[in-house]
């Protein structure tokens, strides 16, 4: 099957507008961004301390999530990231599966690119559909979202849920100016550790 | 479970990780840590999370650091082949990262496919940053994995505890 490669440009979402929904009255959230644009979409909605961006290890988002959300079964969080670097990490979604944590939701903001490269086309631009991965690999909840319809039904169910859940919203392929968030991986842990556990964290 | 079972060294490491309040507990299945697997599953103070891919339980570990809980991996040297990049992930951030690896193409290994990695896995471990403890006996492993545990927890640092083949002997792997 041919790539799609000019589909994406026409998604009605845009990314710099999902993303500040995904966080707005964020309460206590905690958060982990995958590395490239869902990083820098998350600082342009505001730097937190309570969100982890990654900067590098690609396919770590969703595992980062699920390590996070065991250790703090009464807080809800959310693993927003990007389809290549989800698709680098498939066999997370069985593991979080198994694992089911009712507290964890991952965003898969999917423009079909590999963004930070050159916006080579991935996968998900011909056969591949993330959300249907999801569902076999036993997410319960789990659906594409391709307008702002399927978007306003999904933010209150990607916050309060009982999960896992999953859901893949498809976006415009655009390039954005990038907002950079800080880049020391200590540091961004310290700071995360200390705003969730206190100042004795270290 | 109300108390360790401290019978033999999958027991012995069983009960450091309870002393090192240990809570996530990350493997892919691997013949040689069956029992300190079942040990751990058992245990209502451990979570156990079986991995489709070894790098999957760094990233999962850093994420149990970030909400204040300790882990451990527990994989085969092969494994560790898999957990290259992800490595840089504990490293950059300085997340704890206890890995307690069974040898395989180590001493007298009769798959030829399992040597290469098993060679490697030293090397590789200490390339990408780690602290590596090798162990030979099965009366030392236990001690061993108390003092990696606590420069790791301590440090934080990443830390891999090597378990020879030697020890896992032929009723594992001999065929």
């Amino acid at each position: 099957m041919e790539m799609e490669s000019a589909r994406s440009e026409q998604y009605p979402l845009r990314r710099r507008e999902v993303v500040p929904r995904l966080l707005a009255e964020r309460g206590d959230l905690l958060v982990v961004t995958g590395l490239g644009a869902p990083s820098w979409d998350a600082t342009a909605a505001g730097d937190h301390p309570l969100t982890f961006p990654l900067w590098g290890a690609m396919g770590a988002a969703a595992m980062m999530g699920l390590g996070l959300a065991l250790a703090q079964p009464k807080r809800r969080v959310l693993v927003i990231t990007g389809d290549g670097e989800m698709l680098m990490g498939l066999g997370a979604l069985p593991t979080i599966a198994a694992q089911a944590p009712k507290n964890l939701a991952v965003v898969v903001l999917d423009n079909e690119r590999y963004g930070e490269t050159g916006m080579q086309t991935t996968h998900t631009a011909g056969p591949a559909d993330l959300a249907a991965i999801a569902v076999g690999a036993g997410i319960p909840v789990a659906a594409d979202i391709f307008d702002e319809d399927g978007l306003a039904d999904a933010l209150p169910r990607i916050r309060s849920e009982p999960g896992p859940v999953f859901f893949n919203i498809k976006i415009r392929a655009e390039d954005l100016p990038l907002a950079l968030p800080p880049k020391d991986g200590a540091y961004l842990k310290t700071r995360f550790r200390a705003a969730l556990l206190g100042p004795g964290a270290d | 479970m109300e108390h360790a079972e401290t019978t033999g060294w999958p027991g012995q490491i069983h009960a450091a990780l309870r002393e090192h309040e240990v809570r996530q507990v990350a493997y892919v299945p691997d013949a040689g840590h069956r029992e300190l697997i079942a040990m751990c599953e058992r245990d209502a103070a451990m979570t156990g999370v079986t991995l489709t891919t070894e790098e999957e339980g760094i990233a999962l570990l850093g994420g149990a650091w970030l909400g204040g809980q300790r882990g451990v991996l527990l994989m085969q040297s092969s494994g560790v082949g898999n957990c290259v990049n992800m490595l840089s992930l504990a490293r950059t951030c300085g997340f704890p990262l206890l890995m307690l690896v069974t040898m395989r193409g180590q001493w007298g290994e009769f798959n030829p496919w399992q040597v290469p990695m098993g060679q490697a896995t030293p090397e590789v471990l200490r390339l990408s940053g780690a602290i590596v403890f090798e162990v030979d006996k099965a009366d030392e492993i236990a001690e061993t994995v108390n003092a990696a545990a606590r420069m790791v927890f301590n440090g934080p640092s990443s830390a891999a505890v090597l378990i020879s083949q030697r020890v896992l002997g032929a009723k594992t792997f001999g065929r």
